[in-house]
């Protein structure tokens, strides 16, 4: 439910942002002047990945804290429109889930002249949950394509060698799932399933990150997947590898810096060419450890282990 | 110059009176009309932002197909019988758990008790009747979920058996209020000659009464049956939201309102999933409308009988 809210939250919020690019037109960039009377406030435009909207929404808000001279507003939409943004000059700084493709750097280069700007600013990890009376240890991406894409032969936990699981009445894997327009959907199809799979029919579709683990934590023959930051000692995690046979990994923040935790993939921030003074000190106070604890309270993957534990 | 007594009396009546009462009769007149206004409006709303994807769609894929893929990357498919089949098996299943205690409710609220139980009775039912739906969903994802965990064979506690009981539940009251209206309409005349003959009242019951309140009986359960169909929070909550057909009494399922209420949040405005929750919409709309003229044809039938 929560998460529904968010999502409501940030079309709304979205809806705002392009309404007032309707209103007010004119060069916008920071050193545009907030409608608002008063002293003068400065604002940056932050738009783009949804799933990153939280948590970019969690660093406005604290911000405010820190600058109350800046103003961060921060809208959804999609790392594409984000990109986008970037390409009309609508937004000082574009969120997105995954690394801008070269022709889209190219063709923002041409049209403004300056070459956008690349900032890692963290890490989006997903947990494979099964309950906490589960035998099983380990999983491949293989097995979860298997149990999850269309037409995966996988149905049954006795296929992955897991004889019985206390409590559990059936042999048949329970998958449980996010609603088909949820960004974590929308990831977990495409790593799993394949970029042009699909996932199989009668999954339990949740409608947030929490109900996923709540749903798993409750019945002993399901599996699901959600945020690292959902996890409760109701259920287990998983470790993943990539094939068959291989080691797995625990998703923690080692495992995803060193590339090691299959399902996990950086979160980007960009700017238009070089980032004036006001955007920069933005830019460095969320690549700092206040920014960065942040990010882990969030249930995201920070960039640096030490830069959490430093700041506690 | 006939001038009935009434129109003499309004005549000498102030302008002032005449006129006040002239503009109430016009606002209750506008009240009456306004529920068909409403009722009009939201079908043309829901019509307007469906009605550009329905010459595109190819109906017989739609309501056979269960592969509901509204946002695939390659293969977008809009497959709604999976819903279909989960709105109308826990219908079906809510009735046949709720219909014989709604109906035996309501023999027994008419009958056979009088008095302060009767009073009591017709109360707790009423509140059972205001629990909001929200309610009901959050017992389904918390209670019922762990009972039926526990104590029947389900894999999943989230289910198409957890779910009708929550519909069970909440369209009982429904069945057991207008069931006792019902019951009440047929003429005391019956229960009296029914007595003369030497009937015991379980006789007189199901020989008399339940034959001359039939439709009314009728109606009753079929205002359950709409209550349930059109019922949204408490299903998307405690099936499961799995889209499959069910095969057994503790299969997760999806129904058609749940799928609306999860998704039309997030689609973007005007896209052609947007459109086809809006058909889905429409497909509710007939399916209700259904029903509830059925019912009002009974009732029809009940007001023939005793008039």
């Amino acid at each position: 439910m929560r998460a529904g809210l968010g999502q409501f939250f940030r079309r709304a919020v979205l809806l705002g942002a392009l309404g007032s690019l309707v209103v007010i037109p004119g060069p916008v960039g920071c050193g545009r002047r907030s409608p608002r009377p008063g002293p003068a406030r400065q604002v940056i435009q932050n738009i783009g990945s949804d799933t990153m909207v939280n948590l970019a929404q969690a660093w406005a808000e604290a911000y405010e804290q820190v600058a109350p001279e800046v103003s961060v507003e921060v809208s959804g939409g999609g790392s594409g429109l984000g990109i986008a943004a970037l390409l009309n000059g609508t937004a000082d700084i574009a969120n997105s889930s995954r690394r801008i493709e070269p022709e889209e750097k190219a063709r923002i280069t041409e049209r403004t002249g300056r070459e956008p700007r690349e900032f890692l600013v963290g890490f989006d990890a997903l947990s494979i949950y099964v309950h906490r009376n589960n035998p099983l240890e380990e999983i491949s991406l293989e097995d979860l394509h298997d149990i999850y894409a269309e037409g995966g032969p996988i149905d049954r936990w006795s296929q992955l060698g897991v004889r019985s699981i206390p409590g559990a009445r059936t042999d048949r894997i329970i998958r449980v799932s996010r609603q088909n327009n949820s960004g974590t959907y929308h990831y977990f199809r495409d790593v799993v399933c394949g970029r042009t799979g699909d996932f199989k029919l009668g999954s339990l579709d949740m409608n947030g990150s929490k109900d996923v683990v709540e749903l798993v934590s409750r019945t002993p023959a399901a599996i699901g997947y959600s945020g690292l930051g959902y996890q409760t000692d109701q259920v287990k995690m998983l470790r993943v590898c990539r094939r068959r046979g291989q080691r797995g990994v625990l998703p923690s923040v080692a495992t995803t810096l060193d590339q090691t935790y299959p399902i996990a993939r950086p979160m980007f921030m960009y700017t238009p060419g070089e980032p004036p003074p006001p955007v920069r000190r933005y830019l460095d106070w969320v690549l700092s450890p206040a920014g960065q604890r942040i990010v882990e309270q969030t249930g995201y993957i920070p960039l640096r282990p030490a830069a959490t534990t430093a700041a506690r | 110059m006939s001038e009935t007594p009434l129109e003499t009396l309004r005549r000498h009546r102030p302008r002032w009176d005449r006129v006040g009462e002239r503009a109430v009769e016009g606002l209750i007149r506008l009240c009456g009309y306004s529920a068909i206004l409403f009722v009009l409006g939201i079908f043309l709303f829901v019509f307007r932002e469906g009605a550009p994807l329905l010459p595109k769609l190819d109906w017989g894929r739609v309501l056979l197909s269960p592969e509901w893929y509204p946002t695939s990357r390659m293969h977008v498919r809009y497959g709604v019988a999976a819903m279909i089949a989960g709105t109308l098996s826990v219908t079906a299943l809510a009735m046949v758990l709720a219909v014989p205690f709604g109906l035996g409710a309501a023999i027994f609220v008419s009958e056979f008790c009088t008095g302060r139980v009767k009073e009591t009775l017709k109360i707790v039912i009423e509140l059972l009747a205001a629990i909001p739906s929200i309610v009901w969903g959050f017992i389904g994802l918390s209670v019922t979920n762990r009972l039926i965990q526990t104590y029947l064979p389900a894999p999943v506690g989230l289910n198409l058996f957890n779910a009708a009981c929550l519909l069970a539940l909440m369209s009982v009251p429904i069945i057991v209020s207008i069931g006792e209206d019902a019951l009440k309409a047929v003429p005391d005349s019956y229960r009296e000659a029914a007595l003369a003959l030497g009937a015991t009242r379980w006789q007189t019951v199901y020989r008399v009464l339940l034959p001359a309140a039939r439709h009314g009986l009728l109606a009753a359960v079929l205002l359950g049956v709409g209550r349930a169909i059109g019922e949204t929070m408490a299903v998307l909550m405690a099936t499961g939201h799995a889209n499959q057909f069910p095969r057994s009494l503790f299969d997760p399922i999806r129904t058609l309102t749940a799928t609306i209420a999860a998704e039309l949040g997030e689609t973007a405005v005007g896209s052609d999933h947007y459109r086809m929750l809006f058909v889905i919409g429409l497909m509710l709309f007939t399916i209700t409308f259904i029903v509830n003229l059925l019912a009002d044809l009974a009732v029809r039938g009940v007001r023939n009988k005793t008039g």
